[in-house]
């Protein structure tokens, strides 16, 4: 830890960033060390996002100090940080979908003739060397729109390799890419400490952290409390770190009775609109208990969340049959199905799970409005107000008041909302789409809870992930999912990783690396 | 034991920011209703006769037409629509409501011609608003066109249908006749309860109604979650296309009705009645802090909205401020509240970012 200051290529010291209503950073600290890998973890809410915003000079500090060679620096704007050499990759994409691959990598940046015509010829050409440096055979030319969400991503690193930048930035680079292209980001990661680009790197998925990280620092709640070469630590410190207590006994279901059949499915179909070469959905057929917590894995584009769409109703011209308790609810709509008892709790919270403008309270009761009509058919604001106060402590979530804004709670505590929408609508089926993804290990920990616990209350629990791990400590029985397919389908006992993986990837060996 | 107190301080500094932006955010919400009494001290002060209450019924009887078209395309704004046919809709209704006193219903195939009591002419005209306003939504939805486009083509049918209707002329004196037991049309424009106007009163009681549908009913809950998030809102099982149509349903409700108060107020109608009425009412919302991305907004606010742009109006012809640049200062103070609500928009999010 002893290392000589020249080491630390930017210091920001003492940084804090009051917002109305909350302090997002309380006196931080944090160094980058000069061709590193630097790991920034914490909670959701801990500060991460914004101490990269203030970074990369889409935020400005409310106090404190950046010091980039030891000199006090204030970027006022991104394209300030990018001047000093500071770039960032988002954690959402920031692509043009309508725009060439070669267009998006030089926006803002255009090669041109004289300052008016672009030079395409150029830019594709440049394009073309940076994206085989990513080992990627993507063609410069080819719209973004048409590409899939991991090369999206790779096009994203590129557009910032484009910029020659001394500092990276990267807020969780990996969440949308699989394994493979994930192997050879790090390869480029390693590619570009070797030439002196220090790196920081934010990420949910701990175990990649200790793969690549050469430091670690830990925030949490606006404060750090910890920074460690990485060889100093482990899984167990890291967790205890960020949640600031002994987390063991993360995932372990309680036992519980599975009752009889509630949902089935049979032969459930879905064509690719348009000229698509594959159905999204290939005659699904599957049943879930009562108390059954049944589990979904399969990579990205294998038709989990189309499933899932087919199952609430989103997409009529599906085929194939859907039976709750022996009821045919195929032909129902989206607010018959969710009478019935079907709720779905979408992958993507914010463009599909709740509505910005609404408060807490008004986001939680969307689903179940009915329910709080008085005797004259106008809502009864103190039925709304018992049942929000209900779900508000059973899921414990911690909002000071139910008629704020949704979007001033953390990540976990808007996806305990929306798990709180489905639950007041009294269903029998859950149908939960990546329910912990983009939200921290404690937040993720009570998901799980919440799930075993509605379990035993005899529900059918139906889930999608994309982390093995989740699904095989969850999961009662395991279907993988793969083209459309279900490729697999094992109990807890006898699913290995080896398996699942081996299944999800059926039908994929042949997809040309453009697909 | 250290982390607890560090915590408790935190919540402290948290509450006070918190008490700071709160005000700031109200004083920023109620800033049309601050700019109204503004702009009422103003006029009162430089003008004698602008606080006579002859004038104040005056300018009240013109805000209420604003106002009515206002609330009906809240309804449809706040579900992230727009309806530019409103204009239209009062002309065509007022010449629906003309023609059927002056000349009645004629059924060639029966060869007579049937004459209605003036409450049933008045209940065809707002049904045929309901119509007008239910084509709108019903091709908006089921057709997937986009709201700007589908109003903008309804703009002209109606007001060519209007113009239609009697080739272009007037349905002058609608006083009806006792002899066929359509008279009293006319009492809808002048009369009075209370000394107030009956236009009035409708705007007082369609606001009333208007409040409550969007605060006290599932209907309501729904147009702003429509307005906020449509996708979220359909996987909560909203019937995203019927809300949606029933917003276009109210707006063409509340143009027939306007239709009817002014052709009584004239006792005539007149094919060219409410042109341009589409763009004031727009005004009047965004006035009133109704975002017109959807989701956020208040009847309350458009109401208001629609004083303010009264009040100006009615205080620059006191004052003799000429026509023309009655008009520039008007876009200009609606230019400004826009620029206003997004400096809002900006604390609201900082404040929970």
């Amino acid at each position: 830890m002893a290392l000589p200051v020249s080491d630390i290529i930017l210091r920001a010291e003492k940084i804090t960033k009051v917002y109305p209503g909350t302090v997002a950073l309380d006196e931080v600290d944090f160094n980058i060390y000069r061709g590193k890998v630097n790991v920034l973890v914490g909670e959701n809410g801990a500060g991460k996002s914004t101490l990269m915003k203030i970074l990369a000079g889409v935020e400005q500090a409310t106090s404190g100090k950046l010091l980039l060679e030891g000199r006090e620096i204030r970027p006022q704007n991104p394209r300030e940080a990018e001047m000093l050499g500071i770039g960032i990759i988002y954690q959402e994409l920031n692509l043009f979908p309508n725009l060439n691959v070669a267009e998006n990598i030089f926006t803002a940046h255009e090669q041109t003739r004289g300052g008016v015509v672009i030079k395409h010829g150029e830019q594709e050409k440049r394009t073309s060397e940076l994206l085989a440096r990513l080992e990627q055979p993507i063609n410069p030319k080819t719209l973004v729109a048409n590409l899939r969400i991991g090369h999206q991503q790779i096009v994203e690193i590129a557009k910032v390799l484009a910029l020659d930048v001394q500092i990276l930035i990267m807020d969780e680079p990996t969440s949308a890419l699989s394994n493979a292209e994930v192997d050879i980001l790090f390869r480029v990661i390693n590619e570009l400490k070797a030439q002196g680009v220090s790196i920081v790197y934010i990420s949910h998925k701990l175990d990649e952290l200790l793969h690549i990280g050469d430091f670690i620092t830990v925030l949490r709640d606006g404060n750090r409390v910890a920074e460690a070469p990485m060889e100093k630590v482990d899984l167990t410190w890291i967790v205890e770190h960020m949640v600031g207590h002994d987390t063991h006994a993360v995932y372990t279901p309680a036992a519980r009775d599975i009752g009889k059949e509630i949902l089935r499915v049979e032969n459930l179909s879905l064509q690719r609109a348009g000229k698509g070469r594959n159905a999204l959905l290939d005659n699904v057929s599957f049943s879930l208990h009562g108390g059954e917590i049944l589990g979904i894995y399969g990579l990205m584009g294998a038709g989990r969340t189309e499933l899932f769409e087919t199952l609430i109703g989103l997409h009529p011209q599906a085929t194939g049959n859907i039976w709750l308790d022996d009821i045919s609810i195929k032909g129902r709509s989206i607010s018959e199905r969710i009478q019935q008892g079907v709720m779905l709790i979408p992958e993507d919270r914010q463009r599909e799970g709740l509505v910005q403008s609404l408060s807490v309270s008004n986001n939680m009761v969307l689903a179940s409005l009915r329910n709080y009509l008085s005797r004259f058919r106008y809502l009864s604001s103190s039925k709304e107000r018992e049942n929000v106060k209900r779900l508000v402590e059973e899921l414990s979530i911690k909002v000071s008041n139910p008629q704020n804004l949704i979007s001033s709670l953390s990540g976990g505590n808007q996806q305990k909302v929306v798990v709180g929408k489905a639950l007041l609508t009294s269903p029998k089926v859950l149908l939960m789409d990546e329910p912990t993804r983009g939200i921290d290990v404690g937040a993720k920990e009570e998901i799980f809870n919440i799930m075993t616990e509605l379990a035993q209350r005899g529900l059918g629990v139906l889930f999608v992930s994309t982390e093995l791990k989740e699904v095989m400590a969850m999961a009662d029985r395991i279907l993988v999912m793969a083209r459309g397919r279900i490729t697999a389908e094992y109990l807890r006992a006898e699913a290995t990783q080896q398996a699942l993986v081996e299944a999800s990837a059926i039908g994929h060996e042949t997809q040309p690396a453009n697909g | 034991m250290t982390s607890d107190i560090a915590a408790q301080r935190a919540d402290h500094k948290q509450d006070g920011l918190h008490q700071r932006a709160t005000l700031k955010t109200l004083l920023f919400q109620l800033r049309a209703f601050i700019v109204l009494i503004l702009l009422f001290a103003f006029f009162s002060v430089y003008s004698d006769s602008f606080l006579q209450p002859g004038n104040l019924i005056i300018l009240t009887k013109q805000v209420a037409i604003n106002a009515l078209l206002g609330i009906g395309m809240t309804f449809v704004i706040l579900a992230g629509g727009i309806d530019l046919s409103v204009g239209s809709i009062v002309g065509l209704c007022g010449m629906i409501a003309g023609g059927l006193i002056n000349e009645g219903l004629v059924l060639p195939m029966f060869g007579v011609v049937v004459y209605f009591n003036v409450w049933i002419v008045m209940l065809i005209t707002l049904v045929v608003g309901m119509i007008i306003g239910f084509a709108n939504g019903i091709i908006i939805t089921r057709f997937n066109v986009a709201p700007f486009i589908v109003t903008l083509g309804m703009l002209y049918v109606a007001r060519g249908l209007a113009l239609l209707r009697n080739n272009g002329a007037t349905f002058p004196n609608l006083v009806g006749d006792p002899a066929l037991a359509n008279t009293g049309f006319p009492t809808l424009g002048t009369g009075t309860f209370i000394g107030l106007p009956f236009s009035i009163w409708i705007m007082v009681a369609v606001g009333l109604l208007a409040v409550f549908l969007t605060l006290k009913t599932p209907f309501g809950r729904q147009v702003y979650a429509i307005g906020g998030n449509e996708r979220a809102a359909l996987l909560s099982g909203v019937r995203v296309k019927n809300v949606k149509t029933i917003t276009y349903v109210i707006s063409g409700l509340c143009s027939a009705l306007v239709g009817l108060i002014i052709t009584s107020q004239l006792v005539s109608s007149h094919p060219a009645t409410g042109t341009s009425f589409e763009l004031n009412a727009i005004a009047a919302v965004v006035l009133g802090g109704t975002s017109l991305v959807g989701g956020r907004g208040t009847i309350g606010g458009t109401i208001i909205g629609a004083f303010v742009i009264g009040v100006l109006n009615n205080g620059m012809i006191i004052e003799g401020v000429s026509s023309f640049w009655q008009t520039v200062i008007t876009g200009v103070v609606i230019i400004v509240a826009v620029i206003i609500d997004q400096i809002q928009q900006k604390l609201q999010e900082r404040s929970v970012s």
